[in-house]
């Protein structure tokens, strides 16, 4: 699903620039379930923001769902990230002034689908993570766990190949956190291939396979005591 | 252009953050308040200077005649200068292509009577044309016609204010008056816009004047509407043609302004629409400088809105809307804000300028502010372009920013 072959990438500070990724080698099937583990400044963000066709790398090869990323202009990453990825933010980033409901349904616009069947899928997506009364609530009256199942909900509702997590627990305390962490585990359950960042040991010892990074490099590649439990 | 779902967006964008998009569009609200109240009042003047002249028809001119003061082919100064039949006979004839209405004229001072009722009036002697060059309007009855001229007749047309002196509130139609001692029949009332003086007054046919008061040819004044379709250039040169001819025939100095002079509206209506013309010129200079002050305004504005906006453009981004699908949507939200902002505007300026009516005409001249239909619609160009140029820069500026920056959590 996600082939990661010498990955580099750096930043320009000033006359210098920054190495952040030095030479990264990864191969995500469907279906799994893996946690990118590191410190900050690791660059476990910026590996993300590659996968996610945010940012583009400057050296290596990434192949998503088989097909090799180059010279992505914005329109075709847009279309891709659209079709393929779905993104749950720390911050939840859901927009401010469209209810839950609309929050859900906004990917399914930019896929060019009419309001009644967006409003139904949505509403679906919204049943699935248990928020269907809350559906025409603003995200402002809405808890922090309750925010981000919205922001799953939106993340699954184009049926993406990939759904891309930084720091999904971040904002939440320990209860919400093993909640939200439940609904990514149902999500991986039914054949979705989840890609998790964290710093938290408890949260990606919840996942299948944790990826440690440091200074830019894969210290570590490791199944957790789950997939082995399978 | 026309995507329901875009436009709901943008509904919800706009009713969402409505003190926002008020305070985007306040600037074009007030830009076109300005503007509009500044072209009505352009217009007014325009109004007030056309209507100084409504008395008579603006295609009028006049040749009177006084005494030489200079002398001329072995006359001397101080000759009387007496206009007859022939001269207006000649005039009429020669210039025929020229002329759309025309008319002799004799001033008379006579006493009017019915029954106890007496003044003394200003009585014209004229043809049935004078109607149209002094835009006489005929309350009840008729104007004077060809027939009472041939057959010189005994009537009268009276103006309505000596109407109400001789008659009051009673009926004149049909009744006969005593002028100068003779009976005449009142064959019709008229107004004019001229003001009391016009309307303190009244008309006989010229030939029965001829006949009864002098039995000569005499006349004092000749009056000519010349052509409509000569240019305004054209309608000068003919008076000039005019005149230089009446002094020739008249054995008259070439530059006797005195003894010989034709009046024409061609001069006033040149002059009139010069001074239009650089009234609009500066007028149009300043609405401009105002519009595209507010133009840059609501830019300004928009590029503040796209800033505070910037997360909401990063995860739209990030959930697969395109650079170009970001550009539209905020074009056309600065569009729609602008021109509903702009016809704010412009309505509000509309109902102050009808407010306002005729109610400076007495001190600042200035008559029935409008704006007309044409300047309306191109407004409504105006606005819709200018929205377009207020929101590219801002929606050039949102379709560049990269979700990453915008969604970097804080």
């Amino acid at each position: 699903m996600i082939k990661i072959e010498n990955l580099h990438k750096s930043y320009p500070i000033g006359k210098d620039s920054l190495h952040v990724l030095k030479g990264i080698d990864l191969h995500i099937k469907e279906g799994e379930f893996v946690s990118i583990m590191g410190s900050s400044g690791s660059g476990k963000s910026t590996l993300l923001n590659i996968v996610g066709l945010l940012d583009i790398h400057d050296a290596g090869n990434y192949y998503l769902n088989g097909q090799l990323i180059k010279d992505l202009n914005e329109k075709k990453a847009a279309i891709l990230r659209n079709k393929f990825l779905g993104f749950v933010f720390q911050s939840f980033n859901l927009i401010s002034y469209k209810t839950a409901l609309e929050n859900v349904a906004l990917p399914l616009y930019y896929k060019g689908i009419n309001k009644k069947e967006r409003l139904k899928v949505a509403m679906d997506y919204l049943d699935k993570v248990g928020l269907k009364d809350w559906a025409s609530h603003l995200p402002n009256e809405l808890s922090g766990g309750q925010k981000q199942r919205v922001a799953i909900a939106r993340a699954l509702v184009t049926n993406p190949k990939v759904v891309l997590a930084d720091e999904p627990t971040g904002a939440l305390d320990t209860t919400t956190t093993d909640s939200v962490m439940d609904l990514l585990k149902d999500i991986n359950d039914e054949g979705m291939t989840v890609f998790v960042i964290t710093h938290e040991e408890e949260v990606a010892n919840q996942t299948k396979r944790i990826v440690r990074l440091r200074d830019g490099v894969i210290i570590n590649d490791t199944l957790t005591k789950v997939a082995k439990a399978l | 252009m026309f995507d329901v779902d875009r436009w709901r967006e943008i509904f919800q964008s706009i009713n969402k953050n409505r003190l926002r998009s008020v305070m985007s569009g306040f600037t074009v609200a007030f830009a076109i308040l300005l503007f509009t109240l500044l072209f009505g009042v352009a217009s007014g003047l325009g109004n007030f200077f056309k209507s100084a002249f409504a008395d008579d028809a603006q295609n009028m001119m006049f040749v009177r005649v006084w005494k030489t003061t200079k002398p001329y082919k072995g006359l001397q100064t101080g000759r009387a200068i007496q206009l007859k039949n022939t001269d207006y006979n000649y005039v009429t004839e020669e210039y025929e292509d020229q002329i759309q209405y025309q008319s002799a004229r004799i001033y008379k001072n006579f006493s009017i009577k019915y029954k106890n009722e007496a003044s003394t009036y200003n009585v014209r002697a004229v043809h049935p044309d004078h109607q149209f060059l002094e835009k006489t309007m005929m309350d009840q009855g008729r104007y004077l016609n060809n027939r009472d001229l041939r057959e010189k007749s005994k009537v009268i047309v009276i103006g309505r204010l000596v109407k109400k002196d001789l008659f009051g509130e009673k009926p004149a139609l049909g009744k006969r008056v005593n002028v100068n001692g003779s009976s005449f029949l009142i064959i019709g009332i008229f107004s004019d816009e001229g003001g009391d003086n016009e309307e303190r007054m009244a008309y006989i046919p010229v030939t029965t004047a001829q006949m009864m008061y002098g039995n000569n040819d005499y006349i004092n004044q000749i009056n000519l509407g010349y052509n409509p379709s000569l240019s305004t250039d054209a309608a000068i040169a003919f008076g000039k043609k005019v005149e230089r001819d009446m002094r020739k025939r008249l054995n008259i100095h070439p530059d006797d302004q005195s003894a010989l002079s034709v009046r024409n509206m061609a001069e006033a209506n040149k002059f009139v629409g010069i001074l239009m013309f650089a009234l609009f010129l500066i007028i149009g200079f300043i609405g401009s400088g105002t519009l595209v002050a507010g133009i840059i305004g609501i830019s300004n504005i928009m590029i503040f809105v796209i800033k505070e906006r910037t997360k909401e453009f990063g995860i739209r981004k990030a959930l697969g809307a395109t650079p170009g699908s970001i550009v539209r949507m905020v074009v056309q939200e600065s569009v729609l804000i602008t021109t509903l902002a702009g016809y704010f505007g412009l309505t509000l300026g509309t109902y102050i300028l009808t407010a306002i009516g005729n109610s400076l005409e007495e001190q600042y001249f200035i008559k029935d502010p409008s704006v007309s239909p044409g300047i309306v619609i191109g407004a409504t160009v105006v606005l819709i372009i200018s929205g377009l140029i207020a929101g590219y820069v801002p929606a050039k500026r949102a379709a560049r920013i990269k979700p990453i920056e915008a969604l970097r959590a804080d």
